[in-house]
């Protein structure tokens, strides 16, 4: 699943660690779902769609 | 980024269950070597007591898996206890069969859970190998 993660972190200028700190999840996990090598639950999707202010639909993207 | 609470958990379990092991082993050792060493059931309690922090060692890594908080980390987690449970099977089966042709020395049974704890290591660097 393709995702714009790093496109909406670099538009609030916040690098991995500042994101993983507002998620409450480490910075190995921010990159492990920013690069597509794992997809993350709905809860935590949830999550991030919420601190982006944004629909899940509109981060993450079908392949 | 501080160490998560569940791994500190984890830390200080471990720790305290191979303190308790060395502890129980060592006690359980000099009390079996006395001339008033007990028999029957208490002898059966005595060798099974060091092998109680072991199981809780055990139980630390498997409440490692439910108090992971970052599912990313609980998901190597579970790929690496997952690694080191099928190579401890395969490895103990293959040596299981040495043993039946003679090939090799029979060991006891508990070298398994030692083999699984150092599997545990493997599976770790393999699990999270360009994580």
């Amino acid at each position: 699943m393709k995702n714009r993660l790093k496109v909406l972190r670099a538009e609030r200028d916040w690098s991995q660690g500042d994101l993983a700190e507002r998620l409450g999840i480490s910075r190995q996990s921010v990159n492990a779902i920013e690069t597509g090598k794992y997809d993350p639950s709905l809860p935590l999707a949830f999550r991030i769609a919420e601190l982006f202010g944004l629909a899940i639909e509109e981060i993450f993207l079908k392949d | 980024m501080p160490m998560p609470a569940y791994m500190r958990r984890y830390s200080f379990r471990i720790l305290g269950f191979g303190l308790c092991y060395v502890g129980c082993l060592v006690g359980a050792l000099a009390v079996m070597r006395q001339p008033w060493a007990p028999t029957g059931v208490g002898a059966w309690g005595l060798a099974i007591l060091p092998a109680l922090p072991i199981v809780g060692m055990i139980w630390t890594i498997f409440r490692l898996i439910v108090e992971a908080d970052d599912e990313y980390q609980r998901f190597l987690i579970v790929k690496q206890v997952l690694i080191a449970t099928g190579l401890t099977l395969a490895i103990a089966t293959v040596w299981g069969f040495l043993e039946n042709f003679e090939l090799v020395e029979d060991v006891p049974g508990y070298h398994v859970t030692v083999l699984w704890f150092a599997m545990i290591g493997v599976g770790g660097a393999i699990a999270r190998w360009r994580a």
